[in-house]
Formats: structure tokens, sequence, C-alpha cells
């Protein structure tokens, strides 16, 4: 008869156990922030589709500390969430060669990191001219 | 042993499926060189110490794939970790997380096995070629696309390091399926097809959530992170149909 009796260890916190699970579990759940914000986004589209009291008393709304509490955290949020989104971005890609060099990753991300610092300036500047 | 040796406190976690429920940390005081790895002080306490320590080792120079254990918590082989990055402090070894500890520091690998065989790990051509057309060709360009797919030794620090594979055993993990590619990704081969149920199932590339630690850990770059996730727009393009107009090899079955 076989003495075997394999022993399975529990799944129980795993994302505690290593630092590099904390950071993806971090990644994940900054993302909760970018959806809250574009729900607050779409409530102002539906409150200016009921006219322009409702679209005041919903900027009204935005100006509260507890508003504001909240876009700082969500600008954060959003912000590792960039970083890390396009941190991964080259694992979802094909290789790339050029000149028969392989693009190393980081070069992949430095990409993207740089487009979406220039793109958040354009937005920025956009915005404050208007 | 050379003069300048230290004593360093090795936890062992021990499992003796015959008398234990579950397993215990076992604490012993080894010796060490400079130049002693991990392994060496666990072949030092089956030696000297307790001759009941189960664990498996073979080549001791990170090629067999054997030596795999959680070092302190973190998936790694056991001829690559060096006791003195570790001294003063204790270092603790344990079986590798996400498999069935079958005895101290061995697991069940089986679940594994039977996945690597799965994948069909060898050429498919859409024809076998007659010795008259002679051997297949292939450039340096073609060959970088799968040359890192195909050092993994299946050390299995990648299905430790991957919590997924933990919390559902029935995903196929990260060294098969960048086994998988590592054909798919071959200019000689052909076998998309018969490999895409694999692919495209849950338990396939879908079920990866890219936490990305397989790559982080595997000992020889293979970076099965990359394998897995680059197969996810394959898997997506196969499903509306558009893959084979991309990739017409692929068709053989």
């Amino acid at each position: 008869m076989s003495a075997r009796k394999p022993y399975v260890r529990p799944m129980d916190g795993w994302w505690r156990r290593n630092p590099f699970f904390m950071r993806y579990m971090a990644r994940e759940a900054s993302a909760v922030f970018l959806a809250v914000y574009a729900v607050i986004l779409l409530v102002g589209v539906f409150r200016l589709s009921q006219g322009k009291a409702a679209y005041d008393a919903w900027l009204a709304a935005l100006t509260s500390p507890l508003s504001i509490l909240f876009h700082l955290v969500a600008l954060l949020a959003v912000a590792y969430h960039a970083y890390t989104w396009w941190k991964v971005m080259p694992k979802t890609m094909p290789m790339l060669h050029v000149g028969g060099r392989r693009i190393p990753e980081i070069t992949l991300s430095a990409v993207g990191w740089a487009a979406w610092l220039a793109a958040s300036l354009i937005v920025y500047v956009l915005v404050r001219g208007l | 042993m050379a003069d300048n040796t230290r004593t360093i406190e090795i936890e062992v976690l021990r499992y003796h499926p015959e008398q234990d429920t579950e397993p215990h940390y076992q604490t012993f005081s080894v010796p060490f060189a400079d130049d002693w790895s991990v392994l060496q002080g666990l072949q030092y306490i089956k030696d000297d110490l307790d001759s009941s320590l189960s664990f498996r080792w073979s080549c001791r120079m990170a090629i067999c794939g054997s030596c795999g254990y959680m070092i302190n918590g973190e998936p790694k082989l056991g001829c690559r970790t060096f006791l003195r990055n570790y001294y003063p402090h204790k270092v603790r070894v344990g079986p590798l997380d996400h498999f069935p500890i079958e005895r101290d520091l061995v697991v069940d690998i089986d679940d594994f096995v039977g996945k690597l065989e799965g994948i069909k790990p060898y050429i498919i051509p859409r024809e076998p070629r007659t010795l008259e057309q002679g051997e297949y060709l292939q450039t340096p360009a073609q060959r970088d696309q799968y040359e890192q797919y195909s050092s993994c030794i299946n050390c299995l620090l990648c299905y430790a390091a991957c919590p997924q594979y933990g919390l559902n055993p029935g995903f196929t993990g990260p060294a098969a399926l960048a086994l998988l590619h590592r054909y798919n990704a071959d200019s000689r081969d052909e076998g998309w097809e018969a490999r895409s149920e694999i692919v495209n199932a849950e338990d396939g590339v879908w079920r990866c959530m890219l936490v990305g630690y397989c790559s982080e850990v595997c000992p020889k770059g293979v970076d099965p992170a990359h394998a897995i996730n680059q197969n996810k727009v394959n898997s997506t393009l196969d499903y509306f149909g558009v893959l084979k107009f991309l990739m017409p090899k692929g068709a053989a079955k």
C-alpha cells in the first residue's frame, strides 16, 4: 500500500507573503480609483444634459473638501496605475527587432511613459488655456 | 574545510507523511565556507546531522532544474543561492510553493509533467520533409523569435512564483505555456491549431493575470510572462478568425 499523503498548503493571505505580490495588488487596486473617477465624469455629462442649473450643482459639488481629497488620492493612484501599465505593456507585445537587435523592454516602457507625460501635459495646457 | 568557516542556522520545513499531520520547521546549525550554496548546506545536514532529510538535487550547476526550493520565501535554485548572502541571519528553506508536499523538500510535480506532455513540445510541420528535401533552414532572426523560450530547465520556480497556479491548479502555467510558445514561434513549426485548444482555454493564457513574478524568478531568462501575454493577442485574433490570415503557417493538426 502506498504511504503517500501529499500535503497541500493553504493559499490564505498569499498576497501578503511577498512584496512583489503586494505591488501587484496595489497595481490592480489602483484601477478602482480610475473607475470611480470615470463614473464621476459620466455623472457630469449626465448633469450637463439636464441643464445649466444641474451642471453648476455638479461643479459646486466637486469643490467640496471631500471631493478635493478624493481627487488628490485618485491622482496618485491613477499615476501609479499608468506607471505600472506601461511597465508591463512590453510583456504583451511580440518581440521587436531593429537592426538585428531586440528592443529592450525598458525602452518600450520608456516610450510609453514619455507619451503618457506628453499627453498629460498637452491636456493640462489645453484645459488651463480654456 | 577552510579556516574561514562560519556557522549559520538553517531552518528546514520537515514533513514525514508517515507520522506528521502537517509540516513543521526544524533548525540545524551548519558550518559553512564562503563558497557554499544552500544545496551544500542541505547536503551537510543529510550527511552529518540528520540522514532522514529528503530533497531533490543533481547537477549542482543550475542546468538540471532539480533543486528548486523556497529560500526565505523566494523560489530559488539551491545550487546558485549562497549561504554567505544570508549570514549572520538564519536562512529558511521550504519546498516549492503551490505544489503538494510529498516529503520534506520534495514536491509532487506529476501535474506539471502531464501539462508539459499535453502542449505537444515538438516541431509539428505541415508535411514531414523527406530526406531529398534536405534539412530545415532557419535564419538567425527566425531563431531569435524562440531561442530564449527554449532555455527552460523545468525547475518549476515559475510555478512556485505564480499565485494563479496556487489558487487554480488547473492553470496550464508559466513553463508549459512558454514552451508551447517556443514551438509556435519556431519558423519550422506549423502547429498553432494543434495547440490552440490549450492556448485559448480559460485555463490557458487567459488565466494569467500578469503578476509577472514568474519572469522575475526564472534562472534562465525565459520570461514566461512575455510568452503567455503576447499569446493573449494571438488568442483574440484566433477567436475572430483573423489569425490564419496573419499567420498563414500553422494549419497543421
